[in-house]
């Protein structure tokens, strides 16, 4: 975990307009268990690498499907990264932590 | 359900079709595309697979009543309600009525990060929320194979493929699902191997750099259909499909006859011109005035108040009302009058099937009473003589159905050989004439034969064709010792037929004279003779007289001699004779 902040104070030294807070939004369909892996997935990688700096949102297509186009939701869960800009998408229970790391632009790719 | 016992039983063993309101598909599938279920449309690129979905679409919401869904993973909402404007359709008007919705689902890869298990409910909520928000009946994803680039995991995409389409199904919605060609397989991903129901493939073909469009039903599960390639056309009003194969051979005939417009050509036709509905070919080398009969015939018809159809693949409208002008057709004032319409378009503009499809939504909206090809042969230059034949069949076929009489004008190039490259399409007609130049005597003249005329008693003559500025006439060709005379032959060899009769006619005078004169000298020559016998009946009058003086003085004398003699007394009394004078005489 500290090579990862590590990483992560690096990337943010990288990015000299760090925000303040990132939005996260999560999609999900139902309590199924893939959802809800993603979410613990989620909140783990969250308290590690932006601790007090982030907002979850958890958004059910089943109670609100009228959500699911403006953020163009095809896969579930997909998690959206409202903030900082530009607006990323990565999909799946987010179990590859690396991947999420990546797509959340927390760690260069490669 | 018994109350309809049979109804009920046919539905439930039939297949529900779903028709798609696409001219011709409907009939090739034998009533539309298999209902609730999904149908796959597939084609290489610009084949019109979009334009299918979205035809199958409006004229479902507009003719069918049934509201649709449009998931659209390439082009954008704004990008095809203009797409589809072009050709017709008012997508935004429907989707403002609520009777179509526009789901554009945009797939970015580079904007999306895979971590872990995924499926695609997402879709799934958002196609539901867009059925369940209208009450679709219909859907079209177009094109799903934009989620085999959008989405890296293809074990779980293929999966949740199956169970869309499984899902579609149990909502009971008929959907088209477009997909490009593949090399080897029908589309590149292998979405058959989903949608197995209905297969259609859509093709874009260039042969001789004419392109044709083609449509095939490759599959149709639980139903007959149509296996042909058909020819289809993308045009103002969307895909018209040509069933070739659904033309019989059926249709009404009509007695009723209609004049060619040339008086001599009628009376050379059993005196009444065509019948109403035949088809007839006009053959003739170039310059023999195929173009000007046509043109009489159509305005003979426009002039009767029968609308008339022009196809025209040489010559402008302008050019040949303008020509017609010169031998005194007025054709501007039939065409303002909208009885006579042209249609001019240049045979290599689009293949044969285009053509044929052109013609016959022409003739469907015009509905005309005479069609016109001018020339027909033209168009062998877009297909094959085989393909070409087909081509007329069908045109036929249509135009007899309709009862619309077609002159069909064919350019022969050349002698006899020609004629016979003509027998083929000549046995599709009912009447065929030919128009021909006669050379000779340094000039060339046109002739025209009847070569048949189904149906009724025709003349065998040949006639000389006479272009004038006061428009068409048949004159009877001059037919000697040589050969069939024309044009200043014929002219020369009438004057010489008149200056021959002159001669007779003054021979014949001449010798009435000379007769009149030999009996008129007999004549006289009998007044003589009668004369001579009058003078000669008067002699022997004479002579008869003088006879009888000679006898009466000889028994005068006699009986002066018998009373000289003392002869009886009674004797010489009664016949007193006297010798002596005779004596003294």
């Amino acid at each position: 975990m500290m090579k990862a902040n590590e990483v992560k104070r690096r990337a943010l030294g990288v990015h000299s307009r760090v925000p303040k807070i990132w939005r996260l939004r999560l999609y999900v369909a139902g309590q199924t268990p893939k959802s809800l892996v993603a979410l613990s997935n989620l909140k783990k990688i969250c308290e590690n690498h932006l601790s007090g700096r982030y907002t979850i949102e958890v958004i059910d297509l089943l109670e609100k499907p009228k959500l699911s186009g403006g953020d163009q939701i095809l896969a579930i869960p997909t998690l959206v990264r409202k903030l900082p800009k530009p607006v990323r998408k990565i999909i799946g229970d987010l179990s590859d932590t690396e991947r999420v790391l990546v797509g959340l632009n927390l760690r260069p790719a490669g | 359900m018994k109350i309809n016992g049979t109804k009920a039983s046919i539905g439930a063993s039939r297949l529900q079709k779903c028709p798609t309101g696409i001219h011709g598909l409907d009939e090739i599938t034998g009533g539309g595309l298999p209902r609730g279920r999904a149908t796959l449309v597939c084609g290489g690129a610009g084949c019109g697979k979009t334009l299918f979905a979205s035809e199958f679409l409006v004229r479902g919401a507009k003719e069918f009543g049934e509201a649709g869904v449009f998931v659209s993973f390439e082009e954008t909402d704004v990008e095809l309600k203009v797409n589809v404007a072009s050709l017709g359709f008012d997508l935004a008007g429907l989707v403002k009525q609520k009777k179509i919705v526009l789901e554009h689902v945009y797939i970015e890869r580079s904007e999306i990060q895979e971590t872990g298990e995924y499926d695609l409910e997402g879709l799934f909520v958002r196609l539901n929320l867009a059925i369940d928000s209208i009450g679709a009946k219909r859907v079209v994803l177009d094109t799903l194979e934009a989620l085999f680039a959008g989405l890296p995991n293809e074990a779980i995409l293929r999966a949740e493929l199956r169970r869309l389409f499984r899902w579609l199904k149990a909502k009971g919605v008929t959907s088209v699902i477009t997909a490009e060609r593949g090399r080897e397989q029908l589309t590149r991903h292998g979405l058959e191997e989903y949608v197995s129901d209905c297969v259609i493939l859509l093709d874009h073909r260039v042969n001789d750099q004419i392109a044709t469009r083609l449509m095939r039903v490759v599959k149709y599960r639980g139903s007959l259909h149509g296996t042909n390639e058909f020819p289809f056309l993308i045009d103002a009003d969307g895909l018209s499909v040509l069933p070739i194969t659904s033309l019989g051979l059926n249709h009404k005939v009509s007695s009723a006859r209609v004049s060619t417009g040339i008086p001599r050509l009628d009376a050379m036709l059993g005196g009444r011109g065509f019948f109403r509905g035949s088809s007839i070919l006009l053959t003739g080398t170039p310059g023999t005035g195929k173009t000007i009969t046509a043109a009489c015939f159509a305005q003979a018809a426009a002039q009767r108040g029968e609308r008339v159809l022009f196809f025209s693949f040489e010559e402008s409208p302008d050019q040949i009302i303008r020509n017609m002008h010169s031998i005194g057709l007025r054709l501007e004032p039939l065409v303002k009058g909208g009885l006579l319409r042209f249609c001019a378009a240049r045979p290599t503009l689009y293949g044969l099937e285009m053509h044929l499809a052109t013609m016959f939504k022409e003739i469907a909206a015009f509905q005309p009473a005479v069609v016109i090809m001018d020339p027909i042969t033209s168009l062998m230059v877009a297909g094959t003589d085989y393909e070409t034949k087909g081509m007329v069949t069908r045109l036929i076929d249509y135009l007899k159905g309709g009862q619309v009489t077609s002159l069909f004008t064919s350019l022969t190039h050349g002698g006899h050989a020609l004629q016979q490259s003509e027998i083929a399409m000549s046995s599709l007609m009912d009447s065929w004439m030919l128009l021909q130049d006669l050379e000779g005597n340094g000039e060339r003249n046109r002739v025209l034969y009847v070569i048949k005329a189904r149906g009724m008693a025709h003349s065998n003559q040949i006639r000389e064709f006479l272009i004038s500025n006061r428009g068409i006439d048949l004159v009877d060709a001059y037919i000697g010792p040589s050969g069939v005379l024309t044009g200043s032959a014929r002219m020369a060899q009438s004057a010489r037929e008149k200056a021959e009769v002159l001669v007779s006619q003054q021979k014949a005078a001449r010798d009435k004279r000379e007769l009149e004169f030999r009996r008129e000298a007999l004549e006289r020559q009998i007044g003589g003779l009668h004369s001579e016998c009058l003078s000669n009946a008067e002699e022997l009058r004479r002579i008869e007289r003088q006879v009888g003086t000679q006898t009466r003085l000889l028994t005068n004398q006699r009986t002066e001699l018998g009373r000289l003699r003392h002869a009886d007394a009674s004797a010489a009394n009664g016949t007193p004779v006297d010798p002596n004078s005779k004596h003294r005489r």
